[in-house]
Formats: structure tokens, sequence, C-alpha cells
């Protein structure tokens, strides 16, 4: 989906607020929050893909205001209630108030059919499309060309994966894109090495 | 319509709704206090940069190590003791050389390989880094105190699947004749996302 978590490329960031060395947690809740997810994926009640798709929908707005273990908690909250682990009510009424949550899954999809196979030095430009389930396509590279680098073992496609659609595993491809060629004269010079499953590849002409 | 837009009830605070995930999972058997405590700790304990470091200071002193690294990171880190989760099957270690800086990044979430980095950093996690870095890497690297000279080329990597990447970056010079471990000390967490080259040592 086109959501509001496909932040490359876009405008009007600030600076970056480096802090060197700085903890990674800065509350108890969100170590618990943290601990809660890990063993939720551990105990197989769900897997990545789902996991990072329930962020995802999360309503814009709280996706935002929200910090990353809050992010995080929602996620898994969600998918509790959308697998008929507790319901919302009984959730709400454990927290003692509202629960937000995340906006209900779009349907997943499958392998691309005519998914083809590329090697090394391959040119390669990422299908025009738009998906409305889970897809681990950044959106600045949709239609983008650029030359395949290395390739990963196969993994489960998040397509699929998210939205316990039945599908092939696939490998990704590590492709090598120019900054020029993801924005014409709007980017610093430099490439960007994105992980593209098979199934968004086609052959560039 | 989710419960924030009703407007009916306060949102619960943060706290309670942790406790409330808790509850619901301890109910379904999948949490206990003990694994409540181990998961803590490992996040504390056994994730931390020190892991990576380790790595990178002996493919800085053993050829072999490196080449080893290079070929398969996820082999070449299980053969010092570190096994990475099921889901990570891919580990690239990106070497930088003097005409090569590569930095991580990801742009959708928030991936790292967190086992052997530790947890990502405030900032990694930021919408500003997430959606600039990718875009404006010069830009936000010399914001950042690494200022690059305009020859060097700069490689992002955006970890859109789940490969994980790390950064192994330069060795400093005058560093020459150093032990593993003392040349461990001086690898960051920020050096190995690539936010940072590591200085010199003061003579």
């Amino acid at each position: 989906m086109d959501g509001i978590h496909d932040l490359g490329g876009r405008q009007g960031f600030g600076r970056i607020r480096h802090t060197p060395n700085g903890s990674p947690f800065h509350a108890d809740w969100e170590k618990r929050a943290n601990a809660l997810y890990g063993l939720a994926v551990r105990a197989g009640i769900l897997n990545m893909d789902e996991y990072r798709h329930a962020i995802e929908r999360m309503a814009p707005r709280h996706y935002l205001s929200a910090s990353y273990y809050e992010r995080s908690l929602t996620g898994l909250a969600s998918l509790l209630v959308e697998k008929g682990i507790v319901s919302r009510d009984e959730l709400e009424r454990l927290a003692g108030g509202a629960f937000p949550l995340a906006s209900p899954s779009a349907p997943g999809r499958s392998n691309a059919a005519d998914a083809p196979r590329f090697r090394i030095g391959d040119r390669v430009v990422v299908r025009n499309e738009h998906v409305a389930g889970h897809v681990r396509m950044p959106a600045y590279i949709r239609g983008k060309r650029g030359v395949v680098v290395g390739e990963s073992p196969p993994y489960p496609f998040p397509d699929a994966h998210a939205h316990g659609v039945e599908a092939d595993d696939e490998p990704t491809y590590d492709v090598r894109f120019a900054t020029s060629e993801l924005w014409p004269n709007g980017a610093d010079d430099a490439f960007v090495h994105v992980g593209v499953f098979r199934s968004y590849l086609l052959p560039a002409s | 319509m989710s419960a924030s837009d009703t407007m009916e009830r306060p949102v619960a605070p943060i706290e309670r709704r942790v406790d409330a995930v808790r509850a619901a999972l301890e109910a379904h058997g999948a949490v206990r206090d003990e694994l409540i405590v181990e998961a803590t700790r490992n996040a504390d304990d056994q994730w931390v940069p020190e892991n990576g470091a380790g790595i990178v200071a002996r493919a800085w002193t053993d050829p072999a190590y490196r080449a080893r690294l290079l070929a398969n990171g996820r082999a070449a880190a299980a053969e010092l003791g570190f096994e990475l989760p099921r889901h990570h099957r891919s580990l690239v270690f990106l070497e930088d050389t003097p005409d090569v800086h590569n930095v991580i990044c990801c742009t959708q979430c928030s991936c790292t390989a967190f086992t052997l980095i530790g947890l990502p950093p405030d900032w990694y996690k930021d919408f500003d880094y997430r959606a600039r870095v990718v875009r404006e890497s010069r830009t936000v690297l010399k914001e950042m105190g690494l200022d690059l000279p305009p020859e060097v080329e700069i490689r992002v990597w955006d970890t859109t699947a789940d490969t994980r990447y790390v950064v192994l970056p330069l060795r400093p010079t005058g560093t020459e004749g150093w032990p593993q471990e003392r040349l461990a000390s001086i690898v960051t967490k920020d050096s190995m996302i690539g936010v940072a080259r590591i200085a010199a040592p003061n003579a």
C-alpha cells in the first residue's frame, strides 16, 4: 500500500536528531513492549510481514504522532484482535480506556506468474504496480531502472506472507539505482541499493 | 474507524495498553514473567554493538576471515559464535574503501542487524533519517558530522527485505600492531551503520 510508512525520498523533514551512543530505550514500558512483540513472534502468533503490515495500516495521524515502540505495540495489539486472541472490548477493558488499532487490511497477492530470474549485472526495471496490500517495494523505485549487484536466499513473499496467502519463497535482488534515475535533478549524487523481490522486477529493455 | 476517531473515551495511557497486551498474551500462554525477563536481558546485554565490533576487528586483522565475511556474512558471524534470528537469512557486510562509503537505513520501518550492532538508535527510527538519507545522503552525513570528500562514492543500502547489512568500516591509520580487543574497542555502532568513520586514535 502507498502508506504513510513509505517515507524514502519524502521532502520537508528536518535535521537528524543525532545522539551518539544514545540508549535505544527511554522508559520501562518500551522494554516490555519490545519483549512482548519478540515473544509473540517466537510463539508463532504472527510473522514479520504481518507485523510490519499491521504498523503500516495505522491511521496516518496516529502513525506520525506515535513513538517507535507505540507503533510496535499497536501493530501487535491489532494482530491479536484480528487473529481472535483477544477481543477489542476486552483489550480496552484491560487498558481502562480506548486502544487505537490499525485499519483493516486489503487482500494480499501471490508471486508474479511471469517473474524472470536475473544474474549479477543484469539491467532491470521495477514494475509500475500499485498494490493495495502489503508490499516491500518502496514507492521511490517504482518504474525505475537499476542494475542487479546481488541475490539473496529465498524469503517468504511479503505480499502473500502478510496476508496468509499461499506463495513460493523467492529471492530478492540487490538492485543498484543512481539517485539521478530516482529523483532527476533532485537528489545528492549517490547510489541507492534496494533488496527487491523477484516478483517486482522485469528485464530492462 | 479507529477508537481514536470516535472521541468517545480518552485513549488509555501507553503503560496501560502495554499491560493489556501482556495480559492477553499471558492468557494465551505465550508470555510468562520469566520470558519477559529473559527477552529484556537479551535486548540489554546480548544484542550489543560489541558483537559487530569483534567481527570488524577480526576482519581488519585476518585477511582470510575478511574474505569469508564478505563472501558469506552469516557463516562468518557464526564462526565467532553469533547466530542470527532465523528470518535474517542473509547477512551482507559492506566493505568501505578509501573511494567508497556505505551507509544503511530502512525507509519503511527500522530494520537492522540488531543482534550484531544493538537495537537501532532513536535517530535511525526517526522519520527524518528514513525520509532523507536515500535522497540527500551526502547532506545528511555532513549534518551528522561526516563530511566526505566529493570524490568518495556513497552507497546507501535500504533494508527492504530480511537481508541484513552491516558496514565494514575503514581501519584508521595509527592502529598498526594493535591487538584485536583494542581494535574492537574503537568500533562504534554509528560506524557500522555508516554515519561515522572511525577517527584515528591520538598518538
